[in-house]
């Protein structure tokens, strides 16, 4: 639905090839931007030990957990590996007018 | 062909990441991982924190819940030691009076925590297990006093667990500062403050010159006079690798059970891997080291599990670790003391992080401390860098504006 897309941030305040947290209500999210700016989005906490992606390092596709170095594909959520083996829930992202809008629904 | 199995002794981080690998990797043979706790195989970074300050009752946080152990066939025994190995008739006997043939054996036997050898210091309570963890969280109640001998990351990180939870808490630490083993001393100064600044008392330079109790209620004596009394007494003083049984067996000992690059011991049919073990690290010109921590132990057991099916390699992960003490996240990648020369980058928001560099440029280790979100990703990229052994510019490795990802790519 329409009414579901939340403005999130600005296109760049995100670096090229990094993530930033964004939080709304209850919920927490990490978006992403690639280094050919495209900005996707997933939960922002590991499924392995509740630790904030935004803290991580983004390498091309990958998000790594900042403690145990849990590796998922942000682009589908995709876990890559021990410890992580539980995938994470992406959301579908649109940039219009220079800001990030989430489809939260 | 035998097919005897393999054998895992230790159920820890590195057994269970041993196990959990060869079934991935294809391996269909029995296989059996013996530990001598009564739980399934768990994680112990959170034990002297999450499991100890939850709210909640604490869950316990088993290993590979969803894709692991479970229907992986594995033959996991509990509450059982191995007491010997027949390295001739390649068996092991167990404290249930069985014995069990293998082809492979991995010796992931840990590290126990050093003891007080001080008379009357015997109800000092020590952390390795969940079930010690257990134990602390009912000591730690809000107004207790607690006396913590040792200021390394076991006895702080219990400090700052014991600070979140209301405890009056003392860390008596015999060297001149706090975490004296590898840590830069500008980091560990910030971290002192940061204990401090939350009411944690730091004596450090102190020595002890006796232990008495009553009860619950524990006194220690340092040497300069001054009683500190506790309701609780708490000791982490560091740990010894478990070598026992690889002792009895004759196999090579060298701070640990010696292996190979491919973490074979002194018999080509036994491996080792994780606390226990002692490895030659190509990084650092092949020396000998051994590490207790949870990436180590995570990536040796599941290495020992390749190296057993024969994978060729030789294992070069640069070593990482990370310390979790009120809101501060402390790491460390590479070897600090090999480093001669320091150089530091200011992340901003009190975070500090250094590069120690080799006499020839090259990036030996980096350390850090402040929030995570401030320092982890700069470690890891760190951590690349190290294991590139890369000799990136001083310059920019001081300066805020160069990002690390560039010198990569460099």
């Amino acid at each position: 639905m329409a009414d579901d897309w939340v403005d999130a941030c600005a296109a760049d305040d995100i670096d090229e090839e990094d993530v930033i947290r964004f939080d709304h209500g209850a919920r927490t999210f990490a978006i992403y931007r690639t280094d050919d700016n495209v900005y996707f989005a997933t939960d922002g906490l590991c499924t392995h030990e509740q630790v904030h992606l935004a803290d991580g390092l983004v390498m091309g596709s990958i998000i790594e957990c900042p403690k145990h170095n849990g590796r998922f594909d942000f682009r589908t959520g995709a876990a890559k590996g021990a410890p992580v083996c539980v995938d994470l829930a992406t959301y579908p992202v649109k940039v219009e007018g220079g800001r990030v809008f989430l489809n939260l629904g | 062909m035998t097919k005897a199995g393999i054998v895992i002794v230790g159920a820890g981080e590195a057994g269970a990441r041993a196990a959990i690998t060869l079934r991935a990797e294809g391996y269909d043979a029995p296989l059996t991982l013996i530990g001598d706790e009564r739980h399934a195989p768990y994680e112990r970074p959170p034990l002297s924190k999450a499991t100890i300050v939850s709210e909640a009752a604490p869950a316990i946080p088993t290993i590979g819940d969803a894709a692991g152990l479970v229907g992986s066939n594995i033959d996991h025994l509990t509450s059982v030691c191995v007491v010997s190995i027949d390295r001739s008739a390649r068996n092991v006997a167990l404290s249930n009076g069985r014995a069990l043939a293998y082809d492979k054996l991995l010796l992931a036997t840990g590290a126990k925590p050093r003891r007080l050898a001080i008379k009357g210091a015997d109800a000092a309570v020590y952390l390795r297990n969940f079930d010690d963890s257990l134990a602390l969280r009912g000591h730690m109640k809000a107004g207790r006093r607690i006396a913590i001998i040792g200021g390394g990351f076991i006895g702080l990180e219990l400090a700052s667990s014991a600070c979140a939870l209301g405890c009056e808490v003392m860390v008596i630490e015999a060297a001149p500062r706090i975490l004296m083993r590898g840590v830069p001393s500008a980091i560990a100064d910030i971290v002192a403050s940061r204990h401090r600044a939350a009411g944690v008392e730091l004596a450090t330079g102190a020595t002890i010159a006796g232990v008495s109790r009553t009860g619950d209620h524990h006194i220690v004596t340092l040497a300069n006079g001054r009683k500190i009394e506790a309701d609780c007494l708490i000791a982490g003083i560091g740990a010894a690798p478990d070598i026992a049984l690889a002792e009895a067996a004759a196999l090579s000992i060298d701070n640990g059970i010696a292996v190979d690059g491919r973490l074979r011991t002194s018999d080509p049919h036994i491996y080792a891997a994780g606390d226990c073990a002692s490895f030659p690290h190509p990084l650092y010109n092949g020396r000998r080291i051994r590490l207790e921590a949870w990436r180590n132990a995570f990536d040796q057991g599941a290495f020992a599990a390749k190296s057993m099916l024969g994978a060729a390699e030789e294992y070069q992960a640069v070593p990482w670790f990370w310390s979790d003490q009120h809101d501060l996240n402390l790491q460390i990648a590479g070897l600090v003391d090999e480093g001669r020369e320091t150089v530091a980058r200011d992340l901003g928001e009190g975070a500090l992080l250094l590069f120690h560099l080799t006499d020839d440029g090259r990036l030996a280790a980096a350390s850090a401390v402040g929030p995570l979100g401030k320092i982890a990703r700069e470690v890891r990229l760190a951590e690349m860098l190290i294991a590139r052994r890369a000799r990136p510019d001083r310059q920019a490795l001081a300066s805020p504006d160069v990002k690390l990802k560039s010198l990569l790519a460099a």
